[in-house]
């Protein structure tokens, strides 16, 4: 005997709140008793929303059930006026690893006010499928149209995994999607890897401040959730002329209405700051000491071409604002050049920039970490080492 | 060492030293140099209760007494002697009314200095009546249904900042000591004005002013007990507030103490740390039995008062001699073993050393405390010898 | 407004050692706290309830020892408290907190607001709140750094998102997640802590809340942790050592004289 919704029609009072829970749409009011229709995923958030307890989710044991009827991979594209995040890109690039070991496809769910640039670039980079949802109500992300579609779309496209960014969109949307489908969601995730004899996703990330790596899998329910750290995954080389499939989804009566309003977006002036994408960087901690000294470090690095990062030490002492942070807290980095000024190299640092292709560390502190795993570090104080770098800098460039 | 310290006490302890680690030890550089008043301080000590500490429960305190009032006292000096003195200065303003005060007057005054709304100050000190409090010139004569005051009070701890003055005057200057009389003067009564705040070499963050009387006009409602009694009020409230001097001096020591402690498992001289060596040793044992000597001695004293001691003048004394000269001990070594470090401002024994000083001087010199101990055992003996 | 204000007991990150040879968290004398980012959450419930009446309650669910920080939540000012502690609940990944905790929120009734921290420092999830707030079927705004106005029906906030400052407007009862931004943490008060001291606090366990041991704890959770390893670390290079002048020449040799570059 399979799963199965139960209305106990002895207790049901009409009252239609399961009608408004359900993200699927599967339920109507009949005769003034609820009646689940066949689009039901037994997901079981009407079981949770009747207040009076008269929806029973029954039988099956074995969770979501039949497991192998979900495959391939699908991601959550995020955009902002149409335009496609670098994130979702990122994503197909590791949904295309994962899918050729899993055998499935690759989609993205786009949900945007126009979609015709970004269903190109997102086949360009790997997407098989676009599950595109166009309205000019979705010019800006909100979470519960967001969430309804999302929850629609992977009723509808059966993935077997469902990847995310783990911007402050992806650690909205997800955690409220996984809740009402009733599946696992892993945070953060720094590794993915598609393990074939479990036929399971093993989810890599990091727990306690970066001291563990924790490998995470969801064995009893589909799809398998991740949200995954923006500047980890690397996307693959657009593919120009690259085409797919359109799946257009036409929302439903209501299921773009929002109880939260945007009223104000205000454009960040750091957003300018992107160190995320920089190619060298020139970094400072504790052993900067003032917000005057970064001065040295913007001179540095605008002499190299590259940008600022701080430590948390130096950006919780507001020496440097939150933007320019580097670490478990902050952004991850993958420099070509990495240069730690007064940077201990703390565990919770070290896990933001340790991708970097080439490491330099300037610290007098011949113990700290950081010289464990620099490249070449220099002990020295970096208060005379880096102005006789700009001085030696500005003479060989002339 | 085991003090076996209530829970509402160990709380207080508690609560104190996270106020200090929060929002005292990141500013105390900066109020030393900068010569600042903690208001900011004394916002957060007030939200957190502890005005309210020896204040009695009708009155919105809660009568937690002499002990809790020295552990709260000792916690924040660990950190900042400064902040300490100003939040101590409170109590000895509070103390006239609460020890001498008419039910009309803690009721009207009480409330506020509980709450920490309004910040108290005790004057008694004048140019030239320091150690000779019976030389005052300040005078109050009565005028109707009020006195009218002129003189003027030195170096009064948080003067310009509290709103509730507590002034011995002379009501009848040809009785000498006997014709002194306590007043509460309120900030903004007509005629009353503050001069000038003092440069002073340590305790930075407490407000040290002149308090200048100039007819004065001050309610016959608030002579505190009789005219006369004025000096009986300014020395009960100096013996209940000594033990306090002797636990702020404590908290400065032991936080030298640790600062040491601290510094020499750091510093490596001769290829070793220095406290290997054992000229260290011995200096932090020294210093380490001599804080935890005047910590009992504190504490006891403390007790004595909470447990409703009549005569405590000569155990006051005792306590606040010792834990002063200890404090100024143990700092002048903790900036030994700091070295030229510990000559800089930039490492806090320095501090430490300075404001250790001030808890030999204060309410009653040291010399005056050992007066006061030795006019007691001469009596005492006096008395075993008349039996 | 009745808040609750959704708390967790977490090891304190700063003490967190590695085991080197057996690559596992050593636990021993690590002190648990309050995660930091549930003080500025409780903050703000109690900011909430000072201007506008009300009640603070603080919620929590883990072991026994989790009331701590419920009494710490006590000293600085809640006025009730209440754990979730049950066998049933132990192992449980966000999606089983989340069901366990929306459970006692509607058993609680009439709650205006819950206010969680953004995430917890242990597990970094931030996947609670919006899962409390998906199993009541409430709005949420997350990643909340300054809450600008809160009426009886509705708040307004200020979310910070990596492009800018959404303000957002949300009717109540809502879930909100809380940045250190948005606040300053009031220090606790003495009588707060003598409150605290001797405060019953109610235990709630399975049973209570109604709930399934299919959707609590382990059994309930759909994900598990396989495997737990020390971050590959790479192995560092040479050290140099000399005159500012002399380390200079090196550093300009590797940047400008191709390497890496």
């Amino acid at each position: 005997m399979s799963a199965r919704i139960e209305i106990r029609t002895d207790i049901c009072t009409g009252c239609g709140i399961c009608i408004s829970a359900c993200p699927f749409g599967a339920i109507s009011l009949v005769e003034g008793l609820a009646q689940v229709s066949d689009a039901c995923t037994l997901c079981g958030a009407c079981v949770e929303a009747c207040p009076f307890r008269a929806i029973v989710l029954r039988g099956g044991g074995e969770g979501a059930g039949d497991l192998s009827s979900w495959s391939g991979v699908m991601i959550f594209a995020e955009q902002r006026d149409g335009k496609v995040d670098r994130s979702a890109f990122e994503l197909l690039g590791a949904a295309r690893m994962l899918a050729e070991a899993e055998g499935g496809p690759v989609s993205a769910a786009l949900f945007t006010s126009s979609g015709a640039e970004g269903c190109s670039a997102l086949f360009e980079h790997g997407a098989d499928t676009v599950y595109l949802v166009e309205s000019p109500a979705l010019r800006h992300y909100s979470t519960e149209p967001s969430c309804r579609l999302l929850c629609r779309t992977i009723a509808l496209a059966k993935p077997s995994m469902v990847l995310a960014a783990a911007t402050t969109t992806g650690r909205d949307l997800m955690p409220r999607v996984a809740r009402l489908i009733n599946t696992g969601l892993t945070a953060d995730c720094t590794g993915l890897e598609f393990d074939q004899e479990r036929n399971a996703l093993l989810q890599t990330r990091p727990a306690f401040g970066g001291n563990i790596m924790a490998t995470i899998i969801c064995e009893r329910t589909r799809p398998q959730m991740a949200t995954v750290r923006p500047g980890v995954m690397k996307a693959q080389a657009p593919e120009p002329g690259r085409t797919g499939t359109v799946e257009r989804i036409e929302p439903l009566p209501g299921e773009l209405d929002s109880r939260v309003v945007l009223r104000e977006f205000v454009a960040s002036t750091e957003g300018s700051v992107d160190i995320s994408e920089a190619e060298l960087i020139v970094s400072g901690g504790r052993g900067m000491k003032s917000p005057e000294n970064f001065a040295l470090l913007e001179e540095l690095a605008s002499l190299l071409g590259g940008s600022v990062g701080a430590s948390r030490a130096a950006v919780d002492s507001g020496w440097m604002p939150y933007p320019h942070q580097v670490g478990q807290t902050g952004k991850t980095v993958q420099p070509k050049v990495y240069i730690a000024c007064g940077i201990s190299g703390a565990v919770q640092h070290r896990v933001g920039m340790q991708s970097s292709d080439t490491i330099y560390a300037i610290n007098r502190d011949e113990t700290a970490p950081i010289f464990s795993f620099c490249s070449q570090g220099f002990a020295a104080d970096l208060f005379e080492v880096i102005p006789a770098l700009i001085r030696e800098i500005r003479r060989r460039k002339g | 060492m085991d003090y076996r310290l209530s829970e509402d006490i160990l709380a207080i302890r508690e609560l104190c030293s996270d106020i200090a680690a929060r929002h005292i030890r990141p500013i105390r550089e900066e109020l030393d140099r900068e010569n600042r008043f903690p208001a900011e301080v004394m916002k957060v000590l007030a939200d957190s209760d502890l005005f309210r500490i020896y204040i009695p429960e009708a009155y919105g305190g809660l009568g937690l007494g002499s002990l809790a009032l020295c552990v709260a006292a000792e916690e924040l000096s660990k950190v900042c002697a400064g902040v300490a003195t100003t939040y101590a200065a409170n109590a000895l303003g509070a103390m006239p009314i609460l020890l001498s005060g008419s039910e009309e007057q803690k009721s009207r005054f009480l409330p506020g200095l509980a709450s920490g709304s309004n910040l108290a100050a005790f004057a008694l000190t004048e140019p030239d009546a320091g150690s000779d409090a019976g030389g005052i010139r300040t005078r109050a004569i009565l005028d109707g249904d009020s006195y009218v005051l002129n003189g003027t009070k030195q170096w009064i701890t948080n003067g310009g900042e509290a709103k509730v003055y507590t002034v011995i005057a002379l009501t009848d200057p040809d009785r000498g000591a006997r014709g002194a009389s306590a007043f509460i003067v309120e900030d903004g009564a007509p005629g009353f004005s503050y001069g000038k705040k003092e440069d002073k070499m340590g305790i930075r963050a407490s407000a040290t002013r002149e308090l200048v009387f100039e007819d004065c006009r001050v309610p016959v409602a608030n002579l505190i007990a009789r005219e006369g009694m004025g000096f009986m009020v300014a020395m009960r409230t100096l013996d209940n507030s000594r033990p306090g001097v002797a636990a702020q001096a404590v908290g400065i020591a032991q936080g030298a103490l640790d600062e040491a402690l601290a510094y020499a498992s750091q510093r490596r001289q001769f290829g070793q740390r220095i406290d290997s060596f054992q000229a260290i040793q011995f200096m932090l044992a020294d210093m380490a039995t001599q804080v935890e000597a005047a910590r009992a001695l504190t504490y006891s004293v403390a007790r004595m008062i909470d447990s409703g001691a009549k005569r405590f003048e000569k155990e006051a004394a005792m306590a606040k001699v010792f834990a002063s000269d200890t404090a100024m001990r143990v700092t002048t070594d903790a900036v030994q073993i700091f070295g030229g470090y510990g000559y800089m401002k930039e490492y806090p024994v320095e501090k430490m050393m300075r404001d250790a000083k001030i808890t030999q001087i204060y309410e009653g010199t040291n010399q005056i405390q050992r007066g006061v101990i030795a006019s007691a055992l001469i009596r005492e003996s006096a008395s075993k010898d008349r039996k | 407004m009745r808040i609750v204000a959704a708390l967790k007991q977490v090891p304190d990150a700063s003490e967190v050692r590695i085991d080197p040879e057996r690559g596992t968290l050593i636990r021993d004398g690590v002190p648990a706290i309050m995660n930091p980012f549930d003080a500025y959450a409780l903050e703000e419930g109690l900011r909430w309830r000072d201007a506008l009446g009300g009640e603070v309650i603080a919620l929590t669910m883990g072991p026994p020892q989790a009331e701590a920080i419920l009494r710490e939540a006590i000293s600085l000012g809640a006025d009730s408290a209440l754990l979730l502690s049950d066998r049933a609940f132990a192992g449980a990944d966000t999606w089983a907190t989340s069901t366990t905790l929306a459970a006692a929120v509607r058993k609680l009734g009439n709650v205006d607001l819950v206010v969680a921290g953004k995430q917890a420092i242990d597990g970094d999830t931030a996947q609670t709140g919006p899962g409390i707030a998906a199993s009541l079927d409430w709005p949420q705004v997350t990643f909340v750094g300054r809450v600008v106005e809160m009426t009886s029906g509705k708040l307004v906030a200020e979310r910070f998102v990596e492009a800018g400052v959404e303000v957002v407007e949300c009717p109540l009862p809502a879930v909100i997640t809380v940045l250190k931004d948005a606040n300053v943490p009031r220090m606790p008060s003495l009588r707060g802590k003598m409150k605290a001291r001797t405060a019953g606090i109610p235990c709630w366990g399975l049973a209570d809340l109604g709930l399934s041991e299919k959707e609590t704890g382990l059994e309930g959770s759909p994900t598990r942790v396989v495997r737990i390893a020390t971050p590959e670390t790479r192995a560092g290079g040479e050290i140099h050592r000399g005159s500012p002048e002399e380390l200079a020449s090196i550093l300009a040799d590797l940047l400008l004289g191709g390497a890496g570059r």
